[in-house]
């Protein structure tokens, strides 16, 4: 039994909680975080940005940061919205969604910044 | 008015039954089927013959013919084409009109056109390739209780495959034990556990039970990991009244998902519970017990895709497609046909995939298609190439079957896909790259790394029995 490792018990804190997709992963750095607001642009889906206390997190709802950024086709700006939210409310999770109006869906939905 | 008179007799069918130059209407419903004929039957004499038995025709002449319109009402071959590679058999296509079938039900569609004429001396073997369904025919079944965009929305899952996990062993656990299986696989990072599709409510644990403890480990779950999840619970019955009885159970429990074999179950069953699923905002996820005894000789019996049309009409959210890559049989051309089948608004014919008439759904919703069956985490770039994100990918062994237990057998497979999913994104080339993605995971994932030395020399190469048919 030695070599087998322990599965760590979460339920006694809001850390151990998981955001879907990409929360399994370690954290992403500015570069691949690029790379996911590319692949949502290159899609031609629309990105917006969203946040939430940690409490509240498993609304369907969370906040939208302004409006979603609209046929926008710059990555820095989607980084620069996201950066901004994250300031603003450093105490929330701030998540990227790429909404695909065609499907009416979300193509792809991760979170960004985690409560501080 | 009419001019026929009244001979008694037997003629040939292809008198009446082959027209060539006859264009199918918008509206009819288009069968191809795959003949071999009996030596010396003549193929248009055999194709008309399909023709009449899945239609209006029988074996003599009868008075009460000349009472109605038979030329409306008949079905007709109008082509017929060689088998690349078997000289024996030739495709014969049928048009029917839509009004030989009753409105919303498959049921009716497949008891004409696989039924007697299955049986029929005059041909050796007969396969069902396809049907096109008219989208006239298709507007007047239920279809998916909620569709692909519906259930992501449901479980706020996006921008990748779900996962899941079928509970093993699958006959002999308790429902305490059981549970407890479930509660592992979920805490770990999985989507949804599933029943096995021969748990219905055996002796060593009835459904009632299981239901129970499983809905506890799914809550339990769900509130330590914040995701929300799902077990497909078997409400598959000796009956449609106990059916009911049983998903009814599940959605007081709190349940966000049933399951149903819709084969073994059949599809009236099948039907009446999608329609139950639309009403009560349950997802139905569908398993194919029975499937392969009719879909897998290449020259007799009903080809999968028609299986597949037949199950978005009659309903189900999920349906189990076959993954190309593990245990189970699946031509790779032939599965990438029938998932779009599955999951799209339009389909072009296209030979190259098996599929041979455009097939318009409307505004029907697609389900997702289901993975699954010897499936592990080296499998996962295949599987996110083949599949891309409208899937679930289920790995039974593979992730119960891990060294450290389920909890770290499925957050090895989570951390595997994620990094999938992570590198599709950026562009890479999963299928040739694989090895370096999830060693690269694997740097971080203790569960993932042993997961990768466990099952690294698994490998599933027999060759396919059900080929598509090329020269």
């Amino acid at each position: 039994m030695s070599n087998i490792s322990e599965f760590p018990a979460k339920r006694d804190s809001l850390k151990g909680r998981k955001y879907e997709t990409f929360s399994y992963l370690p954290p992403m750095d500015a570069a691949r975080i690029r790379k996911q607001v590319q692949y949502v642009i290159d899609r031609g889906w629309n990105p917006a940005v969203e946040h939430s206390e940690p409490e509240q997190a498993d609304s369907d709802f969370w906040y939208l940061w302004k409006l979603p950024l609209f046929g926008e086709k710059s990555v820095d700006t989607v980084l620069a919205e996201l950066e901004a939210c994250h300031k603003a409310f450093p105490n929330h999770h701030v998540r990227l969604i790429g909404y695909d109006n065609l499907r009416q869906t979300q193509g792809s939905a991760m979170v960004i910044f985690r409560a501080a | 008015m009419s001019t026929r008179t009244y001979e008694a007799g037997v003629k040939e069918y292809r008198e009446t039954y082959w027209e060539p130059h006859y264009a199918p209407k918008d509206t009819d419903i288009l069968a191809c089927f795959k003949v071999t004929p009996q030596a010396g039957v003549p193929r248009e004499e055999a194709a008309a013959a399909v023709a009449a038995e899945s239609s209006t025709g029988t074996w003599t002449t009868v008075w009460t013919d000349l009472l109605t319109d038979l030329d409306y009402y008949k079905g007709r071959a109008y082509r017929i084409e060689d088998v690349p590679g078997d000289a024996e058999c030739f495709y014969a296509f049928i048009a029917y009109p839509i009004d030989l079938f009753e409105e919303g039900s498959v049921v009716n569609v497949l008891t004409s056109l696989a039924g007697n004429v299955f049986g029929f001396k005059a041909i050796r073997t007969l396969r069902l390739e396809d049907i096109r369904f008219p989208l006239a025919y298709v507007m007047t079944c239920g279809g998916p209780p909620n569709g692909i965009q519906m259930e992501r929305d449901r479980l706020n899952k996006y921008g990748r495959p779900l996962l899941g996990c079928t509970i093993k062993p699958k006959l002999g656990l308790s429902a305490k034990n059981y549970g407890r299986a479930v509660y592992e696989c979920l805490r770990g990072g999985l989507d949804f556990t599933k029943d096995d599709e021969n748990i219905n409510s055996q002796p060593f644990m009835r459904w009632r039970h299981r239901f129970e403890f499983v809905m506890e480990a799914v809550q339990k779950a769900e509130a330590e990991t914040g995701e929300r999840k799902g077990h497909y619970l078997n409400v598959t019955a000796p009956t449609p009244e106990e059916m009911y009885k049983r998903a009814e159970f599940a959605r007081s429990l709190g349940s966000r998902i049933v399951m149903h074999d819709f084969l073994t179950g059949g599809f009236c069953a099948n039907t009446g519970l999608a329609n139950w699923c639309r009403e009560n905002g349950m997802l139905l996820h569908i398993h194919r017990a029975l499937h392969a005894v009719l879909d897998r000789h290449p020259r007799h019996g009903i080809h999968f895709r028609v299986l597949l049309k037949c199950l978005r009409l009659s309903g189900g959210d999920h349906l189990h497609t076959g993954t190309v890559v593990g245990k189970l049989e699946g031509d790779r051309e032939a599965t990438l046909g029938w998932i779009d089948l599955l999951r799209e608004p339009f389909i072009k014919e296209n030979r190259a995939r098996g599929i041979f008439f455009d097939q318009d759904w409307g505004a029907m919703p697609g389900a997702l298609a289901v993975a699954s069956g010897g499936i592990h985490v080296w499998h996962m770039p295949a599987l996110v190439t083949i599949f891309g994100d409208e899937a679930v990918m289920q790995f039974g062994g593979g992730t119960l079957g891990h060294p450290w237990g389920n909890a770290a057998g499925a957050t090895a497979n989570r951390v595997a896909l994620e990094a999938c999913v992570e590198a599709r994104n950026q562009g890479r080339q999963l299928e040739r790259e694989g090895k370096e993605i999830l060693t690269a995971a694997a740097a971080h994932s203790p569960e993932l790394k042993i997961a990768m030395e466990t099952w690294k020399e698994i490998k599933f190469e027999f060759d396919t029995v059900d080929k598509l048919d090329v020269a």
